[in-house]
């Protein structure tokens, strides 16, 4: 099942460039959250600070406090910890271009140590299935290599490798930017089958994207929230003048 | 499919409003002329650098050929004027020469090339070492074994195959580390963050989708390394030294294919020169065999649609 987040005064800096400037919200449990918001604005930041991926970039800091489900993310436990907690979806589909298919979806329990041959099959073919991509890939699961399938096809793959280690939250980086109308309407069936058991948050430059997916939106602008509320409220009745013109396009 | 883009783009291109882009023969007939000119000058090149390849391996088997035969891969080297002596003890020697110096040279040239890439990226400490990575490349190899000499031989009171292979190893590492970086590099930076997001820990993702993802190229550096190796002499003539006798033992002097080769092919002999030839052609065919075999192991297991 997901869990909520809570985050609390988060302030992000990449070398001296101050990119998120004290985001305060709560992200609900087993529903999708979208943040939306002009390029550079803060968004991606903002979910790599939610499984602490912005780590690896040596030059980035952060402050203040996020809470999955309870558990202090930045003092209570290891990166690699909240990683296998909260799953994460990038822009590009990622496969690891060495491995099958198979290989891809069970490697995150793999590369832990997981050895158990009957589990790993039961979850690489719930992970597939869930991921709605099961059908078109039974036949060559060990024999084709991940990188072989088309965008769409690997950006799902992609979403049923997070799926596989059993995650709590799902993060999902502008996961249909790159993919045809088709592929995208997919992934957006998937978001919504998904969201049944795991906590969502999506970043996305489609406004129609979060619209149609998520229960409440969030709106970035500069690296501020500028505005958090249902996704009807911002998308009919905006609170904020910023917001208004940017769901109407007069800016971004 | 190139070529039907290009043709495409210049169809819309005369098909729009500038009439006076429209080529002219004269325009269409140059076109042609430097197209064919830049594919020969391509084709031109390329025979130039696969000739004298050609002609040195078409050149050994020639004059080596006769030579081979049973006894020359089962027989020890006989003195002057006997007939049926072989190189047995020197192509058992290389073997063990470049055993060592692959044991020694590609661990330490992999682990060298992992930090740099990985660790000590923008360091001192990696600034130094890639630089003297290259320095070590451009060492000639009669100084690698002077420096072997005096370092091993000299302390241990006496030429050794193990020096020998140190020697061979130390010349190694420097490609394998430098190949090793650049393929690392090439990895792009989202497969990483792929196992990282995993919540794979970062020494797993280094060593199983990194360094995998890699392999191919790292293997070709260590292939690389190894050929150059092979054929080399000078350093193994004040280290492992020689030896006309059966010897695998580490701490004894070890013949070399290479060593034999320039030995005989300095001899006022004629059939010590015809094995010279035959020493050679087996050298560059073992080669070809080892470096063959292991490009055959590492890609046995390809997937389809692997990249």
């Amino acid at each position: 099942m997901g869990v909520g987040i809570e985050v609390n005064g988060l302030n992000a800096w990449y070398g001296t460039n101050h990119t998120l400037l004290d985001i305060s919200l709560h992200i609900p449990a087993n529903e999708a959250t979208a943040l939306i918001g002009p390029s550079g604005c803060g968004k991606s930041t903002f979910v790599r600070c939610l499984n602490r991926m912005h780590e690896t970039n040596p030059i980035a800091k952060v402050t203040g406090q996020v809470k999955v489900g309870g558990l202090d993310i930045y003092s209570d436990t290891s990166a690699v910890e909240v990683r296998r907690r909260i799953g994460m979806v990038f822009q590009r589909p990622n496969p690891f271009p060495t491995m099958s298919i198979y290989d891809n979806v069970a490697s995150g329990l793999k590369l832990n140590g997981y050895r158990n041959r009957r589990v790993l099959d039961e979850v690489v073919e719930r992970s597939l299935k869930h991921a709605a991509l099961w059908d078109e890939v039974k036949d060559e699961l060990k024999k084709k290599s991940g990188a072989s399938l088309s965008g769409g096809q690997q950006q799902r793959l992609c979403i049923a490798r997070a799926l596989a280690v059993d995650p709590e939250v799902l993060l999902m980086d502008e996961p249909a930017s790159a993919l045809d109308p088709v592929s995208t309407a997919k992934i957006e069936d998937l978001i919504f089958q998904l969201k049944t058991q795991y906590t969502i948050v999506i970043v996305t430059h489609n406004m129609q994207q979060a619209a149609r997916v998520a229960e409440k939106t969030g709106f970035f602008l500069n690296g501020k929230l500028i505005e958090f509320d249902s996704t009807h409220k911002i998308f009919t009745n905006p609170g904020d003048k910023r917001t208004e013109d940017y769901i109407t396009g007069r800016f971004g | 499919m190139g070529g039907d883009a290009g043709r495409a783009g210049e169809g819309e291109l005369m098909s729009g409003a500038a009439v006076s882009l429209r080529a002219s023969a004269l325009n269409r007939r140059w076109r042609w002329v430097a197209n064919h000119m830049a594919t020969w000058l391509a084709v031109g090149a390329t025979l130039l650098v696969i000739a004298p390849l050609v002609a040195i391996f078409v050149d050994l088997v020639y004059k080596g050929a006769v030579s081979l035969n049973w006894n020359f891969f089962t027989k020890l080297p006989v003195p002057v004027g006997e007939k049926g002596g072989g190189m047995a003890n020197a192509i058992v020697g290389s073997g063990v020469l470049l055993g060592l110096a692959s044991a020694m040279g590609v661990p330490i040239g992999i682990a060298a090339g992992i930090y740099l890439s990985e660790y000590g990226r923008g360091t001192k400490l990696s600034i130094l070492v890639r630089f003297t990575a290259d320095v070590l490349n451009g060492v000639p190899s009669i100084v690698m074994g002077i420096a072997v000499y005096a370092l091993i031989v000299a302390p241990m009171k006496g030429f050794s195959a193990f020096a020998g292979g140190v020697a061979l190893g130390i010349m190694m590492i420097p490609t394998v580390a430098r190949t090793t970086e650049e393929m690392l590099l090439m990895v792009p930076h989202s497969i990483r963050e792929a196992a990282l997001g995993l919540g794979v820990p970062n020494w797993r993702s280094m060593l199983s989708i990194t360094l995998k993802t890699a392999l191919p190229g790292v293997i070709t550096g260590c292939m690389l390394a190894f050929a150059r190796v092979a054929g080399e002499t000078a350093p193994l003539l004040f280290t492992a030294f020689g030896n006309n006798f059966w010897s695998t033992a580490l701490n004894q002097p070890i013949e070399a294919l290479p060593l034999q080769i320039y030995v005989y092919a300095l001899s006022p002999y004629d059939e010590w020169h015809r094995l010279a030839w035959a020493g050679s052609l087996v050298l560059i065919a073992l080669i070809v065999l080892a470096v063959s075999l292991v490009r055959y192991v590492t890609t046995r297991g390809a997937l389809k649609g692997a990249r």
